[in-house]
This record gives structure tokens, C-alpha cells and sequence, in this order.
């Protein structure tokens, strides 16, 4: 296997609020090599936003990583100046969010805000810097992408915007794109096209790519490999179709059985008991624990990872296989 | 976790972190309390003209009066002991803003929430005319309400109502609206419950923290607006001057050097508008969602 | 946008008729309608034959009628104090208040938005705090009290600069005009502060509270996220966000500052319109206080007009909304 591009180890950020200290990321561990998609799953609240915007280094106050490492193509990120940091913003890993209104400018033409993400890492000419952008726009399945230079974002459908913001995260031919559930927002039918259509792009160019989705079933369908986010933690990674055949960690286990397309027909969806709890009262031990039906007193101390091959999960219990697949 | 985290105890905390704003809430309540008990504390009762002497009137800070006490602050060209009347004109000042608020909260709060609720026409008519007002300056419309109606408390209080109902109404419109528009709302319409009962339950506790803002703020300005007709001359009658009205005494003799007469009472003035303007701020601060932390 | 400037238009000749209905209610049906146009002091004969002239004794809306035919002609009355006509006597003091306010508004404008964006950006740091400190200083003290303190400073103890008045003019298009003469500029300095000072901390907490809002937003985050620069951020998507708002206030602001004029035009003995409608106010001169706020109202309804065909210009989600 090649070196990874992003390697991610023990990563923990966290926010200090008046109501107390929020370990919204603590304790994620990963690697990812060019060109592959990592899934990275969790309900709302465990943190995937979070360590996202971490690897940008775009973590606003009140919150810092606290510990841990990122190396992009060998550079720790971390320990980066904020100026070399920004230089490698959207050059060598960039990001695109959920929403794409409320992203692109209002105010500025579609060409305006390419021209802007071109100049902040290269001096193109004008006629350079457009004809790179209508590239990218073509490549993202934009038809007459030089005419569309000038739009406004209001002047395209949800979609088409999400595919500016999509191009814009291109433009430098980043090594990393983190995509924060870049489809929710969308109608279902445009989610799948934009959906493969990231998937050839990360395999022609070499981009690797995080998908952070709460939804299991989008991320399966796409990711070679997922992992499981609980309370800020990896609670189980690994290959998506070794995992979600032989889930490991309870709540991974819970989570595919609670999927509509495990379901036998006319039989009601199993649901995982209990709720999240709060990042502000997280139990000691190991957080799933008050949840789980597997724990014992051993789970009042927190697991480490255990990792066995390509495979890794937080848990003392791991579901066994055969005893998974018959209840 | 030790303490059980009310949201008023939780709001309590945030609030105590800014320490400007805990001082300008003590000095507000000070003030009140000042106001409240102005004919205790005062030396003199500056309404009774039995008690005022034209010998004592322009003297300097620490003059000793025919009273026989002294006049820590000096006296005004009336005579009066200017602490007193500052005292006096404290409580005449807190008056008016409180009571023009309270008016205007009432009515710009039931015409805002009617507008939002009703919808249709009636929304139409009251928004345009809110609108139409807020773009008229309140000193504009109080200075020619206070010129129809004549001078007194009530016409003030009236030409600041006049003036201010109108930011009631457009925030609690706005609230109530964002409130109307979700689902929970049409649910407890579709219920046979009582008009009144959705009003007071769901929309009014919606539309409670910007108008605790807009509130505090239009309190202030009431003060401020009242205190600036009466230095025009459009305020209070002279018998019973308010802050305004002491300042403006006093501004013909500033050029002769006898500062006191304007500065004292403009001291008292812009300490209590500016601590409820720093109080509103942290209570407007610790309302945005937007900047929660 | 032939339509929308129709659109426009229309709307606003419904605010002014609008307006005249409340002046007129407000003046004449409330106040003694002869008081307008009659002096206190006139005799009976004189009362009798011009409630007969004017038609006060025909109904409200014929009153109405007349009154609005009146205005169209821009007959708007003579004065009682300067005997001479309202609108002659309001335009020739018109210049001095406009340009007192157009002073005030725009360097507040252009200072208070700067020291705003700074302050809504790096909402932490001491200078941010003292921007704001300031503001809520110049929010919440009565520009009254400036004013006094401005004079009592400036004027009484140091000597520096006048007290009043509007020093040397010059005539520019017919008009006297203070600002291109040394002493006229001495002039119209502290009474400039003095009004700018309000407008000043307002323009402060807005660009502020723009700011932190505009920086919290995705389209701020997704920006970083490409990798632009803190200043390419604030020149190109800040500045260009946030001038939707400040624009419309500016327009507000121009307005009430207009009325705001009154105060300052007091203290510092200004002859301009606000000057004037205090002292008519004090004798009673009502034709003068019915053509000031005919003015007010034809003044706010213009700059709206025009805040509007800004707003065009600058919002590309308008511009292309009126095309279609």
C-alpha cells in the first residue's frame, strides 16, 4: 500500500463554553490514500462536523484541537502558522458544506468568486484564470460554462450551485476534499447524480475524499471504507463491506440493523435504545455503554481502539458474528 | 453541575460574567431607589416655593444656603438645591420613560401580535402604518405632537408613545410571525383552543425576549426623547422640571462659567440612560441565538 | 425596470397623499384652523371674512380639496412672524441644514463602518471593546448634552472654534454655502460633531453586528475553506454583504438626521430649517410648522425612492428580479 495522503491520529478537539467543556472530537484516528472515499458516519452531534473542520484548521473560538496529529502529504498541520495553513486551504484540501445557498455569495458572480479561490493560491490572468474556471464548471456537468461565468448563485437551481461550490473546491486539484453531507439539502434524484459523479471525479483525478453523511445507506453505496462516529469518538472503522456485514461495535450494529433495506418486509425497524447523550455529561467508561445491551462493568473504563488487520473498533464486547446475524 | 441549571439561573451566569454590565444594573437600581425615595434623601423639596430664596440661587458648589445646610452641588437660578431638584428630577425623568414604555409595550405588542395572528388585511393596514411611522424620526413626531397637544405629563407621555409604539409593534410582528409560520402553531390553531389561549400561550412567550430588548432600549430613550423636548422647551412645565428641564435652565449661564447649573443634572441623566443602554446590550447579546456560544 | 420605477413612483404619491391627510387632520381639524392663517391679535371683521375666503365653513372634505389644490400650487401660506412666504422663507434656509447633514451623515458613515467591521470581527480585543464602549457612549448620551459639552469645551474653556452661527458663505448656484471658507468650516465643525456623533455609534453597532453575523455564515466559512485571505475575505465578501444593510440605514439616517437637526440647529444657533421650526413652534407660526412637515415627508419619500434605485443597482438578485 502507498503512504497515505492524510493521516489523522488521536485527534481531539474541543470547545470551552460557560455550560463547561465540549469534547465534540476526541479521540479520532484514521489514514486515507489518493484517490480513495472514506465514509465518515454519525448521528448529529457526534462530532463528524467537528473533526472536519478540523482537518481545515478552521475550528472557530471557543474551540481548539487540544491534542493529536494531521499530516497532509507528510506536513503536520497542527503545529502549521496560520498563513501557511491558509495556503493550503483549498489547495491541497479543500471543503464543500450542506448547504449550498447559503455558501456562494449572493452578491458576486459565479466567475467573481472562482476568480477569487484561483487567485488565492495562483497569479493567472484573467483570460487563464476563466478559462480554468469554465473547465472545472464543465467537469462538474455545468453546460455553457462560460456564458454561466457571470450568473449570480440565485440565477441556478440547488443543484447547479452545489456543482459551483463543488468546482470551486477542484480548482487547485486538491489531495483531500471534505464533503459535509454535500447532497442532504438536495432533491433525491439530483443527490445520486452528484453523488457518482464525485465518486469518478476522485478516481480520474487522484482526489481523496471524506464524505460525512448521517446517512448509512448514501455513504455504503459510495465509500470503500466507513468509519462510525459515537460522542466525538471512532467507535469502528473499516472496509464498508467487511463492516457492514460483520459489524463489531454494538452501535454500529444497531445502526445497519435499523436500515430499511436489513428490515424483513412487514417486520417493524429495530431501533437503537435509549438517546445521544450529551457531549457535556458524557458518562464515564465507554459513552455507548448506557445504551448497550452487551455492557458490563468492564465498560466503566473506556476501551481503546483494537484493531485487528484493516479493521479497528472501541469496545470490550465486539458482537460476535453468528450471534448478530440471527437476532 | 453542582448548582440545578434553571434557564434563569443559567442567564443569571452569563450575565454576571460581564462586570460592566452587573455594575451598570446595581447603578440602575440605585437610581431607582434614589428616585423613589427623592423626598427622604433630598435636603430640600424643591417643589415648594416656600422653601426656595432668590438670595440662594447660581451659587457655586458648597455654598452654604440661607437653609443652613450646604448645597453639595450648588443651587439653580431659582434657588433650588440643585441635588435636590436632581433627585426630584430623577424621579420625574424614570417616570415618564417607564410609563411611555409600558404604554407603548402594551400597544405596539397587542397591534404587532394581532397583525401576525389576524393576517389578511388588518396585517396589512397596521404593518404599512408601522412601517410608514418607523421611518418618520420619533423626535419629529413627538416635537409636533407635543406642539398640537400643549405641554403637560400627559401629552409627553402621549407625543412618546406616539413616538415609540411603533418598534414594539414591528418586533413583536416580526417574532409572532417566525412563530405563526411553524407547524406547532397550526396545530394548536386546528385544536379547538381559544384564541386567546394560543396568543397568551405559544405566540406571546416567543415574541418575550426581543421585546425585554426593545424595551430596556426604549425606556432609555424615553428618557432621552423626554429630556430633549424639555431642554427645547416643549417638555414639562417649569414647577416640576425633570433632568431635561434643569439642564436646559442652566445652559444661558454655561457661557458666564456657571457650569453646574447644566452639568450636574446632565451628569445624572446620561449615567442612568447609559446603564440601561449597557444593560440592554448584555441582555440583547445574551438573546442572539446567532452569537451563542 | 421602466415598471418598477412606475411601481415606485406610484407608491410614493400614495405615501405623500397619505401624509397630507394626517398633516392636515393633524393641523387643521385638531388645532383651530383660523390660527393658521389669521395672527392672534386680528379682529372679528378680519376672522369673518377670511373663515368665508378660506371656506371654513364648507365640509372636511372640501377643506381637503382645497388645502392639497393648495399645496400642488405651492401656495403654502405667509409666515406670521417674517411675513413673507413659507416656501420662500423654508428654501433659503434649506442649504444650511442640508449641508450640515450631509457632512454629519456621510463622515459617519465612513468612519462608524470602518471602526464597526473592526470591532464585529475581532470582537475580543481591547480596541474593539473601547470602539464599542464609545458607541454606546455616543448611543445613549442626548446629543443635546454633546452639544452643551462640545460649546462648554471648545468654545467657553479653550476658544478654540465658535459657538454659533454659520460664519462667512459663499454663493455657490445661487445658494450661501459654509464649508469652502476657513471660517465658515470653523463654524460648521461642532455643530458637525455634534450630529455626527449619534449617527456615528449607530453606524458603529450596525457594521458591527453585521459583521459577526456575516462572518458566522457558510458563505464566510466556505471562503476560508478555499483558502482566501482574512483581507480578500473582508474586502470582497464582507464589504459587499454588509453594504445592503448600511445602505438602507444610510438612507434612514440622511432622513432622521434631517429631523435630528433641530436640536443641534438650536444649540449652536444654525439658521437652517430645524432652527427655524423650534422658533415657530415657540410663536405659534403655523403655516411655517405645515410646510416643514409637507417638506419632511416629500424629503423622506424622495430618498426612499432613491435608496430603492440603489438597491437596484448594487443587488443583483433585485436587478435581475425587475428585468424579468
Amino acid at each position: 500500500m502507498s503512504a497515505p495522503v492524510l493521516s489523522v491520529r488521536n485527534l481531539r478537539t474541543h470547545f470551552f463554553t460557560r455550560a463547561g467543556v465540549v469534547k465534540a472530537v476526541d479521540g479520532v484516528s484514521f489514514d486515507l490514500s489518493a484517490g480513495e472515499i472514506m465514509g465518515l458516519v454519525g448521528e448529529s452531534g457526534s462530532g463528524k462536523t467537528v473533526t472536519g473542520f478540523s482537518l481545515l484548521g478552521l475550528i472557530d473560538e471557543p474551540g481548539r484541537i487540544v491534542e493529536g496529529s494531521i499530516k497532509l502529504n507528510g506536513v503536520e498541520l497542527t503545529s502549521l502558522p496560520d498563513a501557511e495553513l491558509r495556503a493550503r486551504r483549498g489547495k491541497d484540501i479543500s471543503m464543500i458544506f450542506q448547504d449550498p445557498i447559503a455558501t456562494l455569495n449572493p452578491m458576486l458572480t459565479i466567475g467573481q468568486q472562482m476568480k477569487l479561490a484561483i487567485d488565492a493560491h495562483e497569479r493567472l490572468g484573467k483570460r487563464a484564470a476563466e478559462a480554468r474556471a469554465a473547465e472545472l464548471l464543465t467537469q462538474v456537468g455545468i453546460p455553457s460554462a462560460v456564458a454561466r461565468l457571470r450568473s449570480y448563485p440565485h440565477e441556478f437551481s440547488g443543484g447547479m450551485r452545489q456543482r459551483v461550490a463543488i468546482a470551486i473546491a477542484l480548482l487547485h486539484r486538491p489531495a483531500v476534499i471534505v464533503a459535509d453531507e454535500p447532497t442532504t439539502a438536495l432533491d433525491v434524484s439530483i443527490q445520486a447524480q452528484i453523488l457518482f459523479q464525485m465518486r469518478d471525479l476522485a478516481n480520474e483525478t487522484g482526489t481523496a475524499l471524506i464524505w460525512i453523511s448521517h446517512d448509512l445507506a448514501v455513504v455504503s453505496s459510495l465509500a470503500k471504507k466507513l468509519a462510525v462516529m459515537y460522542a466525538g469518538r471512532i467507535v469502528e472503522q473499516g472496509p464498508t463491506a467487511a463492516l457492514l456485514r460483520d459489524p463489531r461495535h454494538p452501535y454500529t450494529a444497531g445502526l445497519i440493523a435499523s436500515l430499511p433495506a436489513m428490515a424483513t418486509p412487514g417486520t417493524p425497524l429495530v431501533q437503537i435504545p435509549g438517546t445521544t447523550p450529551s457531549l457535556l455529561s458524557l458518562p464515564t467508561g465507554c459513552p455507548f455503554a448506557p445504551r448497550c445491551e452487551l455492557a458490563t462493568s468492564d465498560c466503566n473504563t473506556e476501551p481503546e481502539i483494537t484493531f485487528v488487520g484493516d479493521r479497528g473498533w472501541r469496545c470490550f464486547h465486539p458482537v460476535s458474528h453468528a450471534r448478530e446475524l440471527t437476532t | 453541575m453542582s448548582k440545578q441549571s434553571t434557564p434563569l439561573r443559567l442567564f443569571w451566569a452569563e450575565f454576571r460574567e460581564n462586570r460592566i454590565a452587573v455594575i451598570a444594573l446595581v447603578v440602575v437600581v440605585l437610581l431607582i431607589l434614589l428616585a423613589l425615595l427623592a423626598s427622604v434623601v433630598s435636603p430640600q423639596n424643591p417643589y415648594d416655593l416656600a422653601n426656595l430664596s432668590l438670595m440662594d440661587s447660581r451659587r457655586p458648589p458648597g455654598f452654604v444656603g440661607s437653609g443652613g445646610y450646604t448645597h453639595i452641588l450648588g443651587t439653580d437660578p431659582q434657588g433650588r438645591d440643585l441635588l435636590s431638584a436632581i433627585f426630584y428630577g430623577l424621579q420625574i425623568s424614570i417616570q415618564i420613560g417607564l410609563a411611555a414604555g409600558l404604554v407603548s409595550l402594551t400597544i405596539g405588542t397587542f397591534l404587532g401580535i394581532t397583525a401576525a395572528y389576524v393576517g389578511g388585511r388588518i396585517e396589512a393596514l397596521i404593518m404599512r402604518l408601522v412601517d410608514l411611522q418607523l421611518s418618520f424620526p420619533a423626535i419629529l413626531l413627538a416635537l409636533v405632537i407635543v406642539a398640537l397637544l400643549g405641554q403637560g405629563k400627559a401629552q409627553l407621555i402621549g407625543a412618546l408613545v406616539a413616538a415609540q409604539y411603533a418598534y414594539f409593534a414591528r418586533t413583536a410582528y416580526g417574532a409572532a410571525k417566525a412563530e405563526r409560520g411553524k407547524d406547532y402553531i397550526e396545530a394548536a390553531v386546528a385544536t379547538p383552543l381559544s384564541t386567546r389561549l394560543v396568543v397568551m400561550r405559544h405566540l406571546l412567550p416567543n415574541c418575550t425576549p426581543p421585546l425585554i430588548v426593545v424595551a430596556t432600549v426604549q425606556i432609555a430613550n424615553s428618557i432621552s426623547l423626554e429630556a430633549t423636548l424639555s431642554f427645547l422647551g416643549l417638555g414639562l412645565p417649569v414647577t416640576e422640571p425633570s433632568l431635561g428641564m434643569l439642564i436646559s435652565n442652566g445652559f444661558p449661564y454655561m457661557m458666564s462659567g456657571r457650569y453646574w447649573i447644566s452639568v450636574y443634572p446632565g451628569v445624572a441623566l446620561i449615567i442612568l440612560i447609559v446603564a440601561i443602554n449597557i444593560v440592554g446590550d448584555q441582555i440583547r447579546d445574551q438573546f442572539n441565538p446567532r452569537l451563542r456560544r | 425596470m421602466l415598471g418598477f420605477i412606475i411601481q415606485r413612483i406610484l407608491q410614493a404619491v400614495g405615501v405623500m397623499i397619505v401624509m397630507s391627510v394626517i398633516v392636515f387632520f393633524g393641523v387643521y381639524a385638531i388645532g383651530n384652523p383660523i390660527d393658521i392663517v389669521i395672527p392672534p391679535e386680528a379682529t372679528v371683521e378680519i376672522r369673518e371674512e377670511a373663515i368665508q375666503r378660506l371656506g371654513l365653513d364648507r365640509p372636511l372634505y372640501e377643506q381637503y380639496l382645497i388645502f392639497v389644490s393648495n399645496l400642488l400650487r405651492g401656495d403654502l401660506g405667509r409666515s406670521f412672524v417674517y411675513n413673507i412666504p413659507v416656501l420662500e422663507l423654508i428654501g433659503g434656509r434649506l442649504p444650511a441644514t442640508l449641508e450640515l447633514v450631509l457632512i454629519s451623515v456621510v463622515s459617519a458613515t465612513v468612519i462608524g463602518v470602518t471602526l464597526g467591521i473592526y470591532a464585529g470581527y475581532r470582537p475580543d480585543s481591547w480596541i474593539a471593546k473601547t470602539i464599542m464602549a464609545v458607541s454606546v457612549l455616543g448611543f445613549s448620551v442626548p446629543s443635546f448634552w454633546v452639544g452643551l459639552i462640545l460649546i462648554l469645551t471648545f468654545a467657553v474653556n479653550l476658544g478654540w472654534l465658535p459657538a454659533g452661527g454659520r460664519g462667512d458663505t459663499v454663493q455657490i448656484a445661487g445658494l450661501d454655502w459654509s464649508f469652502p471658507t476657513i471660517d465658515g468650516l470653523s463654524h460648521i465643525v461642532l455643530p458637525a460633531v455634534n450630529l455626527a456623533l449619534f449617527k456615528l455609534a449607530m453606524m458603529i453597532r450596525l457594521a458591527r453586528a453585521g459583521t459577526r453575523e456575516i462572518m458566522l455564515t457558510d458563505t464566510i466559512k466556505f471562503a476560508r475553506a478555499a483558502g482566501l485571505s482574512e483581507g480578500t475575505i473582508l474586502r470582497r465578501h464582507l464589504l459587499k454583504l454588509i453594504s445592503i444593510p448600511i445602505i438602507t440605514v444610510f438612507g434612514l439616517e440622511l432622513g432622521s438626521t434631517l429631523a435630528f437637526a433641530v436640536v443641534t440647529e438650536t444649540i449652536f444657533s444654525w439658521p437652517g430649517v430645524g432652527k427655524l421650526i423650534i422658533d415657530s413652534i415657540a410663536v405659534l407660526d403655523r403655516p411655517v410648522m405645515v410646510a416643514y412637515l409637507i417638506l419632511v415627508a416629500f424629503l423622506f419619500v424622495t430618498i426612499n425612492f432613491v435608496i430603492d434605485l440603489v438597491f437596484a443597482l448594487i443587488d443583483p438578485r433585485v436587478r435581475r428580479g425587475m428585468s424579468a
